[in-house]
């Protein structure tokens, strides 16, 4: 049976200013996968992040979330598409101004309706899973890079989204936290059947926890499978990606 | 996310059915407080489809509150069984609360910290007048040009702001004063009130206020977010010492600036009150600047000029110091500016104080 796509990216094309950064690209995300867009730096990566997510407005195509097309929707109905979703930026994006409970704390007081007492516990297990649970009273300012990684990973799954969107998650942490992190990646996936859609370079992580694969080349998709596909493709660059193990 | 969550009770067992997530929970709490339960022993979960981490807290809540009867989650899928055991709050350890000093650690710790600040203020201002000094006769370690940079940006950029609100002040103070002194046919003392007010007293102050909250809150920003984005450590790696190559060209820029700014300022004040003297108590141009030179003395000079050498000072030092000691990221950026220009102007003001209080007491 075929799968029906949660995410679907059809023509989309992004520009800066005159500069074609995603030239007619069209991809599909699955749910209960965990996608990972691959591509040398400043292929357009995060830009296709970025527009699906409408960070970005799309200079023109579509994207369909949940079966919806999100590029011309109003803001309040985009806004409970995106009350679904998790979003860990490649430097956290904590605000500095607040405690990390505090930050975790804001998804839950601003979409949901549970008592302070719920939230709570919400926020001490969500910062436990990320092992920093002895850090909810410190400030952004107080961590270490891998820290406000795990903090902001935490805030992104605060409401268990169903899809869960990590711009490079493992970029600066030591090998034993990225594996712990992919570690909860695939717990969050088997668990609460969220979809994950991950932009990252590390070979070691894109094998642990890839099940489909997204290959971007100067703005164009080159290969789309999964896994195992990506492993036996002939296309050069993937090939070059998987036995070099960079770019 | 549509699947609606019922709560049955039957003494002791609590039946769950549906999904128990956030969606859900609050409804379940609110069904949960009518049933007024008083004895829980089971948990039934046989027909729960779906629990987020949400529903988890609020099984935890409900284990907690019936500690006493040991609930126990019976028929559980395997799903919903690891969905617990990974989001239950019940195996973490009891957060502690923040401990806060008693009043004499306060008093003893705001004691400690004055003196840590002020040494390590006094080494920031050592280190300033050492460097500004070498800084005079050897240029290495500081950027070509930076100096007149820093004197367009500090000095250049400046003077239309302070001659328009010197201007204005001058008006506004002869106007007042003018109302007052007509009364007693004391029309010509309009121009003494002008002249030693402008010289000794508004346009030092004027000028160091502007400054200190346009160059102050610029020096301090920019020290800080270079302390933040360890631009202020490269230099340092490089063997630049950060004082010489971005506090020192400031500091001989203001020094520079100062004294032709408070002129400017002092001179285009007391044309505002030579517009007042003409317009509303009929003098004529030569005998206010007659009377305005009668009544200055060097002395009165020398004062205004000297002094504003000091404020100029003070606000570098002030706005690196900050700088240099800021916290955090974005936010301690935004802090230590406003913490530099509210202490630049509380400094300036003391000087004023000891200067009024050295010269003319």
């Amino acid at each position: 049976m075929k799968k029906t796509p949660i995410i679907s990216v059809k023509n989309l094309v992004a520009k800066y200013g005159e500069k074609i950064i995603l030239e007619d690209v069209n991809v599909d995300i699955y749910p209960h996968e965990v996608t990972v867009i691959l591509g040398g730096s400043g292929c357009g990566k995060t830009t296709l992040l970025k527009n699906i997510l409408r960070l970005f407005q799309p200079y023109s195509g579509q994207v369909e979330i949940f079966g919806q097309e999100v590029t011309q929707m109003d803001e309040p109905e985009f806004n409970s598409i995106l009350s679904r979703i998790g979003m860990l930026f490649q430097n956290g994006a904590l605000l500095n101004s607040i405690s990390i409970f505090e930050n975790v704390s804001i998804p839950l007081e601003q979409h949901t309706k549970l008592s302070a007492e719920i939230m709570e516990k919400i926020i001490r297990v969500k910062l436990n899973l990320v092992n920093l649970g002895n850090a909810e009273n410190l400030f952004p300012s107080e961590l270490s890079g891998g820290m406000k990684k795990r903090a902001a990973l935490a805030r992104a799954i605060a409401l268990d989204p169903d899809i869960l969107f990590c711009d490079e998650p493992s970029a600066g942490l030591d090998p034993l936290t990225s594996a712990s992190l992919d570690e909860l990646i695939l717990k969050l996936k088997n668990l609460l059947k969220m979809t994950i859609v991950i932009v990252t370079h590390e070979l070691a992580s894109i094998h642990r926890i890839a099940d489909r694969i997204i290959f971007l080349d100067n703005g164009k998709v080159l290969f789309t499978g999964t896994l195992k596909e990506a492993k036996k493709t002939q296309i050069p660059e993937v090939e070059t990606f998987f036995r070099v193990g960079k770019f | 996310m549509d699947n609606k969550a019922v709560l049955e009770y039957q003494n002791p067992v609590l039946t769950f059915s549906g999904n128990i997530d956030k969606f859900n929970v609050p409804g379940l709490i609110a069904d949960y407080q009518k049933l007024k339960i008083l004895r829980l022993e089971r948990i039934d979960l046989q027909d729960v489809e779906q629990i987020d981490s949400a529903g988890v807290a609020f099984l935890d809540k409900l284990m907690l509150e019936f500690s006493d009867f040991k609930p126990q989650f019976i028929h559980a899928n395997e799903s919903v069984r690891n969905t617990i055991n990974t989001f239950s709050s019940l195996q973490l350890p009891v957060a502690e609360k923040l401990k806060t000093d008693n009043f004499f650690i306060q008093i003893g710790g705001g004691i400690y910290k004055f003196f840590e600040t002020s040494a390590s203020a006094l080494y920031l201002v050592a280190d300033i007048f050492y460097w500004a000094f070498v800084g005079l006769i050897n240029k290495k370690g500081q950027r070509k040009g930076s100096v007149i940079q820093q004197g367009v940006l500090i000095g250049v950029d400046a003077l239309g702001i302070i001659c328009l609100l010197s201007f204005i002040l001058g008006l506004i103070l002869a106007l007042q004063s003018a109302a007052q002194l007509r009364q007693f046919g004391a029309n010509i003392f309009v121009a003494d009130l002008m002249a030693i007010s402008m010289v000794t007293e508004m346009g030092p102050i004027l000028t160091a206020i502007i400054l200190a909250g346009r160059s102050g809150s610029a020096i301090a920003s920019e020290i800080a977010t270079m302390q933040v984005t360890e631009e202020i450590d490269a230099l340092k790696m490089m063997a630049i010492n950060p004082i010489r190559y971005v506090v020192v060209p400031k500091f001989h820029a203001i020094t520079i600036c100062i004294p032709l700014l408070v002129t400017a300022s002092t001179l285009i004040g007391i044309f505002g009150g030579l517009i007042i003297a003409v317009t509303y108590l009929d003098l004529s141009a030569v005998v206010f600047f007659n009377r305005v030179f009668e009544v200055l003395t060097l002395k009165d000079v020398l004062v205004g000029l000297g002094k504003s050498f000091f404020f100029a000072w003070v606000i570098v030092i002030i706005g690196s110091y900050y700088g240099f000691h800021v916290k955090g990221g974005a936010e301690g950026v935004g802090k230590v500016t406003t913490q530099s220009v509210v202490a630049s102007i509380f400094w300036v003001i003391i000087l004023d104080a000891i200067s009024s209080l050295i010269f003319y007491f």
